[in-house]
Parts: structure tokens; C-alpha cells; sequence
């Protein structure tokens, strides 16, 4: 997209299409596949309910498997996921850093 | 009580039969938020003391502040109060609720926090040049912010009837007080509107006076406080009446499995009154919540679960994509010295407010098991106050302490209803001052004619939001934020997640997809709401009857019902599809330095690009 140039230095690394390019894909592969990771749990339960309910409603503890996954366990699985993202993504910050200085 | 020759004699005669305990720890929480809002406030004057104020405060106290923030009357009352009404299909709240901060940590907090706007106006405003688009965006402050506020207001209304239930107002020149039944007959208590016009009155001369501003402190303690006023009850009450599991396993599909499950042979579950769904519904999913519509056009069971799962799926768009869009939440991020501590904040936030969803729903299990009484109840005396009123259970053996746990649940009560309603008085207010009054009504002001109208406006606003929250009892806390959040996943989440990831979206496209999609969530909310008020017994259906016909529409039309209750499976991706469609329709509009906006959005903050870029900006602004 040949879009005028805001800054004065058009072979700047920094600001170069591909430098941002590269920036915004590594960004949104990582973001993406966390969030696959959730949106598996989140949006594959209700089909487990709608077609296995005699497993899901099996008894653990008192609880159905329902009820479990849904009110305990969720809360670790979706803290593991951020943290997971979040080492992963200040990691992705120093290395573009270093990238863009080298 | 001694009588005593004292003005309000009647009333402190009538007080006589009010828990003392309930009432010492109520006006406690009251006192000290009111005037911990007040010092700090005078601290800090100004949005940008705000804002650097939290920058020096530590990643411990900040998460704590953002989870006090976000925990509203909803989430302390209401989960509990729908848990025990609906049962499984409720526990999708909470787990929503948390996890919808992981799509904002994902996609939407860092590249917000590098662009260094502070709120979803400003953010609208810089990343497409448009400060027509900031007064588009600004609509939804409000948009959200009423919906937000009815709930909350709720929550005020029913911990006031519920600490006042024994006063006797009645034959005296206070009847007018006095909750009314369906002949007109006064009765024992304080009537629902009392109680909402009181707390409404106090947080908005609160804030109209210059007080709570969204403190770090004074939020962060509100945290703690909810956290307290919560888990304390659940740990003493199920010390004695056996713990989570145990409680659920009496509420059984059939009377073989349940004898196979229960231990709890010392307290013996009550009796369940007609009104409460039966074990297996409440148990399972896909229970009362969601086969409600259908269950009203009389379909057969196996026409009735594809609709329920619909129903789900939609709930579960509207709560993980709304959280990223509430207009009260965003701004917390800034109170972040840099990048690397916010994520670190958001990791903690995420824990603090995961561990406090384990709990309300433990108190809506022990309340339908000990409490069922209350499924006789509507409105103020409903499921709803549970949280509030469960405690009181263990006064049979251990007498005060009843009371004293009863109390400190209201403590928290006050604390969520509280602090969210003043943090949205503030965001609203200032829309409406700063951006409906300073930049489009008045734009040569001077800042003295502002704050004025900072005054009217909160004033004006808060009597709105109490209004509104006269005409909401019937209606569930949790079921109302839910709406809020169906709305702001409709307008804001589209925005900010296509504003962040794509390049190529125009002002056009952001505005049309915006709009659409959340004056149509809007507008399905607020008839969903009127058709249920329309069912009530009580003034509210009277003044709703007009729209009773819709009833009968739905109980023929059970799919379309559904899609105006849980309306963001279709409005989300409407108004994504509409913002792609029209920006490219619209491609010679996308901002000239989008490349720059880019790269502010997304480039790490130690290459130090958000400075340049607002040089940048200045400098172009120059001429």
C-alpha cells in the first residue's frame, strides 16, 4: 500500500512496511493461538453438555463433570493460558527489540 | 431502644426491630468509602493526577484496584441470587466475567496501552483523526453506562429493603415509605425505591462534589473488602452445613441417585416450593434459563435443545467480548508504569477476580438447599438478596454471629453497588460535560462553566439512573449486566479489535458497524426488558402493559425471542461484516500515517515510538 510518508527517514528499519508487517503477524500468532486454546474449552463445552450429557453429568466429589469443569476449573485453565501469553509475549517484545537495534 | 424526645421519633421508633449488627457495618462501609473518595480526592484534582497518581502504586495494589472496579452488584449478588434460581446455566457468568478479561489481555489491552489513549473516545478520536467520531463513540458511554447502572441500583435497592425488612412504617406519616401490596395495603419494611433514591442520592452528591474519583486506593480496598465480605460467609457456613460438593450432590436427577449421594444427614435439605425448578433442570445444563422461550411456545424436548444451545453460544459472546468493551475498565490499564507491570497487573487481575467467582455460587447452591423460601419471593425479596440474607442461618447456633456475617455481607454488598455506580457516574458525567457540553454543545467554555455543568450533569445523570432503577425489581442483577454487556460487544468490541488489527478500517466503516450493531443490541435489550416488566405483578406491569402483546408474539416466535435476549450472536458479527463492507467501500478514506498508527499500536514502548508519533501530531497540528 503506497501510503506517503509520515516520517522523515524512509530507510529506518523501524519504519519499514516489513519491519511491521513481521511485528503485527508474530503478534497476532501468538494472540491467536492462546485464544485458540480457550475458545476450544469455552465453546467446546456446551457441545459436550448437548452431546454427551449422561458423561457430563456423572458425579465427582458431589459435583456433575458439568458443573465442575464449568465452576472450578475453568478459573486455572484461563490462568495458565495468560500466563502462558504473557511470558511468551514479553519475551516477543525484548527479541524485537533487539531486532529493530541490531 | 429508649424513646427519646428526638425529631425523628417515629422513625427511630420504627427502626426498633433493625439487626444492629447489619446496620453498624452498613453505615460503616458508607462512612468510610464517602470519605475516603473525599481525601483523595482532594489529593488529586485533575484526570492527569489520576493517572499518575496509579503509576506509583505497585503491580499488587493496581491488580487489586482493577478487580475492585470491575466486581460490581452483579457480580456480588446477583451470580449467587441466578445460581440458585437457574442453577448451571448461570455459573456461564462468572466464568465469562473472568475469562473476558483474557480477550482483552490478548487482543486489545497492550496495543490500547502503547497507543496512549486513555479512553475508548480518545482512542476513537486519534487512531482515525476524527473528533466527529469521538462524539459518535462517546454515545455508548452512556449507552452502556444506564444499562450498567440499573442493575447496580438494583443492588442498592434490595440490600436496603432487605437491612430495613422489619421496620413498621405503617399508620404513621412515613407509610409512604412502607413497601405496598397488589390492593394498595401498606406493609411491614422499607419500600424497594427508598432504598434505591437514598444510595443514588448519596453517590451522586458524592461525586457531584468533587469526591470518589476511580482512587486506586480506595478501589483496591473495595477488593478486599468484597473478597472478605464474600468467602468469609461461605467458609463459617459451610463449616456448618458441609461444603460445595456435598450441597450439590442432594440436588439429584432422581431420588435413587440422590440417596446414593447424600451424606449430609444432620442438615437435611428443605423442602423446594412449586415455584423452584426441579433438581434435574437446575442441575443440568441447558435448564430454565434457556428453554424459557421455548418452553413457552410449547415445543416438544427435542425441538427445545438446538434453541438452548443457540441461547448459550450467545450468552457467550456477549460476556467474553463485552468485557473487552466497557468503557470503565480500559482506563485502568494506564495506571501502569510501563508495558511490562501492566501485564504483570493483568495476571493478577485475572487470579483476584477468578478466585472471587468461586465463591457466589456456592452460596446459591447452600441457598437453595437452606433457603428455598425465597423462590417465593420477586424482586427485592427474591433470589437476589441470598448473599445477604444466608448468613442468618447460623444465628440457630452460634446467635450474634449470624448477624455479624449477615453484616459483613452487607458491607460488601455496599462496597459492589458502590464503587461501580460512582466509577460509572464519573466516566458518564464526564462525557457528558467534557465531550456533549465542552466540545459539541459550548465549545468556547471556559473551564469554570464546565465544571458547573460536571455538577448538573452528575446530578442529572444520577436521577436518570435512579429512575431507571425504580422500574428494574422484577428484573435479576445478573440478567441486566449481561445486557449491558451484550451492547458494549455490539459497539465498542468491534471497534477496538478491527481499529487494532486491521489497517485498512475508515472512520465510515467504524461508525456504520458500531452504530448498527449496538443501537440493534440496544434496542432487543430494552424491549426484552419491557416485555418481562410487562409479566409483573406489581406497578411496573401496569405501567409496561403496552407492551404485553409481545408476549404473545414470542410464545408463537420462541427463535426470535431468544435472538432479542441474547442478541449478540447476530450483532457482533453484524457489525464486524458492516465495518469490513463499508471500509472498503470507503478504502481512500483510511488514515494517510496508518502505518504510523500501526506501529505506535503494535512496536514494543522501549523503542519509544508513542513520543514521536505525538510530535509527530503536534507538529502536523501546527499548520
Amino acid at each position: 500500500m503506497p501510503q506517503p510518508q509520515t516520517t522523515p527517514d524512509p530507510v529506518d528499519k523501524i519504519h519499514s512496511e516489513s519491519f511491521l508487517r513481521e511485528l503485527m503477524n508474530r503478534q497476532l500468532a501468538l494472540s491467536t493461538g492462546c485464544a485458540l486454546a480457550f475458545l476450544v474449552a469455552l465453546l467446546g463445552l456446551p457441545l459436550l453438555n448437548y452431546f454427551a450429557p449422561a458423561i457430563m453429568a456423572k458425579r465427582v466429589g458431589g459435583f456433575t463433570l458439568a458443573w465442575l469443569i464449568l465452576g472450578v476449573l475453568f478459573f486455572p485453565y484461563v490462568w495458565a493460558i495468560s500466563f502462558h501469553f504473557i511470558r511468551r509475549s514479553l519475551a516477543l517484545e525484548v527479541s524485537e527489540v533487539e531486532e529493530a537495534r541490531r | 431502644m429508649p424513646t427519646m424526645t428526638f425529631p425523628l421519633l417515629p422513625l427511630a421508633q420504627a427502626a426498633t426491630g433493625v439487626d444492629p449488627w447489619i446496620l453498624v457495618f452498613s453505615l460503616v462501609t458508607v462512612a468510610v468509602t464517602v470519605w475516603m473518595g473525599f481525601r483523595s480526592a482532594k489529593t488529586s484534582k485533575t484526570a492527569g493526577d489520576f493517572f499518575v497518581a496509579g503509576r506509583s502504586v505497585s503491580v499488587g495494589w493496581n491488580a487489586s484496584a482493577i478487580s475492585g472496579e470491575y466486581l460490581s452488584a452483579a457480580s456480588f449478588m446477583g451470580i449467587a441470587g441466578m445460581v440458585m434460581a437457574i442453577g448451571y446455566d448461570a455459573l456461564w457468568y462468572p466464568v465469562c466475567y473472568a475469562c473476558g478479561y483474557l480477550f482483552l489481555l490478548l487482543f486489545i489491552a497492550g496495543p490500547l496501552r502503547r497507543f496512549g489513549a486513555y479512553t475508548i473516545p480518545d482512542f476513537a478520536e486519534g487512531r482515525y483523526d476524527s473528533p466527529l467520531f469521538r462524539k459518535i463513540a462517546v454515545c455508548f458511554v452512556l449507552f452502556i453506562g444506564f444499562f450498567y447502572t440499573m442493575p447496580q441500583m438494583k443492588g442498592a435497592g434490595t440490600t436496603l429493603a432487605y437491612i430495613f425488612q422489619t421496620v413498621d412504617l405503617r399508620g404513621g406519616i412515613l407509610e409512604f415509605f412502607a413497601p405496598h401490596d397488589a390492593d394498595g395495603t401498606a406493609l411491614v419494611g422499607l419500600a424497594y425505591w427508598v432504598g434505591v433514591a437514598i444510595v443514588g442520592a448519596v453517590i451522586t452528591l458524592n461525586v457531584a462534589l468533587g469526591g470518589m474519583k476511580g482512587i486506586t486506593l480506595v478501589q483496591a480496598m473495595q477488593y478486599w473488602m468484597k473478597m472478605f465480605a464474600i468467602s468469609v460467609p461461605v467458609f463459617v457456613l459451610a463449616a456448618v452445613f458441609g461444603g460445595y460438593g456435598k450441597n450439590l450432590s442432594v440436588n439429584a436427577a432422581s431420588p435413587a441417585e440422590r440417596a446414593a449421594l447424600v451424606q449430609n444427614v444432620e442438615h437435611p435439605r428443605l423442602e423446594l416450593p412449586a415455584k423452584a425448578p426441579a433438581d434435574e433442570a437446575w442441575i443440568s445444563p441447558f435448564g430454565p434459563l434457556t428453554t424459557k422461550a421455548a418452553k413457552a411456545a410449547h415445543l416438544t424436548h427435542e425441538e427445545t435443545r438446538p434453541l438452548s444451545l443457540l441461547y448459550t453460544y450467545s450468552l457467550i459472546i456477549a460476556l467474553v467480548c463485552g468485557t473487552a468493551g466497557l468503557p470503565h475498565i480500559l482506563v485502568r490499564f494506564y495506571t501502569n508504569p510501563d508495558g511490562v507491570a501492566a501485564k504483570r497487573t493483568t495476571m493478577w487481575v485475572m487470579i483476584l477476580i477468578g478466585v472471587f467467582y468461586v465463591f457466589p455460587p456456592v452460596i446459591g447452591v447452600l441457598g437453595r438447599n437452606f433457603m428455598p423460601e425465597l423462590y417465593n419471593g420477586v424482586g427485592a425479596k427474591g433470589t437476589d438478596k441470598i448473599v445477604l440474607e444466608l448468613p442468618t442461618l447460623i444465628r440457630a447456633n452460634y446467635g450474634v454471629l449470624g448477624s455479624v456475617l449477615s453484616g459483613i455481607a452487607c458491607a460488601g454488598a455496599f462496597a459492589a453497588f458502590m464503587s461501580t455506580f460512582s466509577g460509572l457516574l464519573v466516566s458518564m458525567t464526564g462525557a457528558l460535560a467534557h465531550d456533549v457540553y465542552g466540545r459539541m454543545l459550548r465549545p468556547d467554555s471556559t473551564p469554570e462553566q464546565r465544571m458547573k455543568m460536571f455538577k448538573f450533569a452528575a446530578i442529572g445523570i444520577g436521577a436518570v439512573s435512579v429512575g431507571l432503577g425504580c422500574c428494574v425489581e422484577p428484573l435479576e442483577i445478573n440478567f441486566m449486566v449481561g445486557q449491558a454487556f451484550a451492547i458494549a460487544a455490539a459497539s465498542y468490541f468491534p471497534l477496538l479489535f478491527m481499529s487494532v488489527w486491521w489497517r485498512g478500517m475508515t472512520m465510515k466503516g467504524a461508525a456504520t458497524g458500531m452504530l448498527t450493531g449496538g443501537v440493534l443490541a440496544l434496542l432487543a435489550a430494552a424491549l426484552t426488558n419491557a416485555s418481562n416488566l410487562a409479566l409483573d405483578k406489581g406497578p411496573m406491569g401496569k405501567l409496561f402493559a403496552p407492551f404485553a402483546p409481545l408476549n404473545e408474539f414470542w410464545s408463537h416466535h420462541p427463535l426470535l425471542r431468544i435472538l432479542c435476549e441474547q442478541p449478540a450472536i447476530w450483532t457482533v458479527p453484524l457489525a464486524i461484516g458492516l465495518m469490513i463492507i463499508v471500509s472498503k467501500a470507503t478504502a481512500r478514506d483510511v488514515p494517510k500515517d496508518i502505518r504510523m498508527k500501526m506501529l505506535v499500536l503494535h512496536a514494543p514502548e522501549a523503542l519509544g515510538l508513542k513520543n514521536e508519533y505525538i510530535q509527530d501530531h503536534q507538529a502536523g497540528a501546527g499548520h
